[in-house]
């Protein structure tokens, strides 16, 4: 067990500290970068649980794909001055007050769920989920996922369809006058077309018609 | 004093396992050169060492003496981390690959996630080396090489959906155990084709390696880098190629299984057989960058997104369709 909670600890203090660089760092691809080692830990912490599945499904979803599109933009716009701009301005201090009044309703919602949770257990139906230990994890995830909560999964699939197509919709420009490649012509060409071979005189050469 | 027992029998497996994963990574490098060369009808290395074995080795000490040149206007921190991230990552998944049914150092109930997910974080290395270097170049092709590795490792996890319906569990034994009777490169082999093409996309090989298109972009995200640094984005390359051709042998080969399972054959032990499947990918992979033109970089997106995955998603609907129809769905 000692070794175990040295781990927890060592886990989520690099979950705590890191969590704290990413609002704090100045550069906001070093940011990125601490968001990033706040995913892994916590996918770390999601593993010693017993939850390998979700710790590998967030590596892969959150790290493997979200955050380097974050990394893309963040790197692409140069957020980097805006955001030194951002705090020394007095703009900033014009936001101060909601950004408050969001935290602070986030933060009794938490104290909210975690107190909920550990003093009335029963209200949120733990108990009345099976616990069977000897399949494994991702299994019993499959059998809950796939029968009892089908058309929640089905309607969440719904909803990230609605958002992939609402965000091509709303990049979707058509521009006039880009030179485009068709491949199909591409492929199909033929040596015949592309190519003549002509019988050229010397001293006279050869007039090239296009 | 038990911790410390149990943390140094760990420590005695891992560098029993890195160990030959380096050197193989070493020799890997050497065979890929030579079958390049053959292609073109060239000798290839064959100076340093009986056949040029040691080449890479020759290559490797001169990379270790030679000066590490830091930028003045790169990101420090980041721009170190870099190849030891590329690195640590191509290692660290070896973990979970079984050489047989009892020798692996790791195993996982989740053995092919954690393949995919480390596969997946292999794009940190680049995006960061490019990012870091502060240079157009590198920059450029760290941009290119994580919408390439994004969008072909889409296509990988929908073939592996493909292969975890035919086996029912998501541990690399249970994978191989479940090829006993019937390699999966034989029902899925359109599926092993795919694979092949995205693995080629997905560690940067030729005819995919617009990341370091030498004829654009310089050395890509590499241009910045020297002496030992440069050598650890290089090895960790070769050991990602390595890991890539160990999943196919392993999802679609039959991992450490021997092909006949007569008298002689199943006495050869099961990690020779793996290595051998390996090399046999392997092979296939120094073959295809020495006789496939570049992709141009449009026609690459075009061929992962528009191609593969529609095919892969279409062939995951036809897999389970046949195993429901015909009551094949594995049940444990």
């Amino acid at each position: 067990m000692i070794a175990h909670s040295i781990f927890f600890y060592t886990f989520s203090i690099i979950a705590v500290i890191s969590a704290i660089m990413v609002t704090v760092s100045k550069n906001t691809v070093h940011s990125v970068f601490f968001l990033i080692l706040d995913f892994i830990s916590i996918s770390c912490l999601f593993i010693m649980i017993g939850a390998e599945f979700l710790g590998m499904i967030m590596l892969i979803v959150y790290v493997g794909a979200v955050a380097v599109l974050f990394l893309f933009v963040v790197m692409m716009l140069n957020v980097a001055q805006q955001k030194n701009q951002w705090f020394a301005s007095e703009a900033s201090s014009k936001h101060i007050p909601v950004g408050l009044i969001i935290s602070t309703i986030i933060f009794f919602e938490l104290i909210i769920v975690i107190g909920g949770w550990k003093y009335k257990p029963d209200l949120f139906d733990i108990n009345n989920t099976t616990n069977n230990f000897s399949v494994s994890n991702t299994h019993s995830l499959g059998q809950v996922l796939y029968t009892d909560y089908i058309h929640v999964f089905q309607l969440s699939g719904m909803i990230l369809l609605v958002a992939m197509i609402g965000a091509i919709v709303l990049t979707f420009r058509k521009r006039e006058g880009v030179k485009k490649q068709s491949y199909l012509k591409q492929i199909s060409r033929e040596r015949s077309e592309g190519v003549e071979v002509l019988e050229v005189e010397t001293n006279k050469g050869v007039k090239i018609d296009d | 004093m038990e911790y410390i027992n149990i943390v140094f029998l760990e420590v005695y497996k891992i560098l029993f396992l890195l160990v030959p994963v380096l050197v193989s990574v070493a020799m890997i490098v050497w065979l890929d050169r030579r079958v390049w060369a053959f292609v073109q009808k060239r000798q290839g290395p064959n100076v340093v060492g009986p056949f040029g074995l040691l080449q890479s080795l020759a290559d490797a000490l001169k990379y270790i003496f030679k000066e590490i040149i830091i930028p003045s206007t790169s990101n420090k921190v980041i721009f170190i981390l870099a190849p030891i991230v590329t690195m640590t990552l191509a290692l660290i998944s070896w973990a979970v690959i079984p050489f047989s049914a009892t020798l692996v150092l790791a195993d996982i109930n989740v053995g092919i996630l954690y393949l995919f997910a480390v596969s997946s974080l292999g794009v940190y290395g680049i995006i960061m080396g490019g990012w870091a270097s502060n240079s157009k170049y590198p920059f450029l092709g760290a941009i290119r090489s994580a919408a390439q590795m994004v969008s072909y490792e889409v296509s990988i996890g929908v073939i592996i959906i493909n292969v975890l319906l035919c086996v029912g569990s998501l541990n690399l034994n249970d994978i191989v155990e479940a090829q006993q009777n019937l390699w999966f490169i034989i029902p899925l082999f359109p599926m092993f084709v795919i694979f092949f093409i995205s693995a080629l996309a997905e560690t940067n090989r030729p005819p995919f390696d617009l990341p370091e298109a030498e004829a654009e972009l310089v050395a890509g995200y590499q241009t910045e880098y020297s002496g030992m640094m440069y050598a650890m984005f290089w090895l960790g390359e070769y050991a990602n190629i390595l890991l890539m051709c160990a999943m196919g042998a392993i999802l679609f080969l039959g991992g450490w299984m021997s092909p006949i399972e007569v008298y002689p054959f199943t006495l050869v032990p099961g990690a020779i057989w793996l290595i051998l499947k390996i090399l046999l990918l392997f092979i296939l992979f120094a073959l295809v960058k020495a006789i496939v033109p570049r992709y141009r970089y449009d026609q690459l997106m075009r061929l992962g997104w528009k191609v593969f995955l529609p095919l892969s998603l279409t062939w995951v609907v036809l897999t389970s369709s046949y195993l429901f129809y015909f009551n094949l769905l594995p049940t444990n």
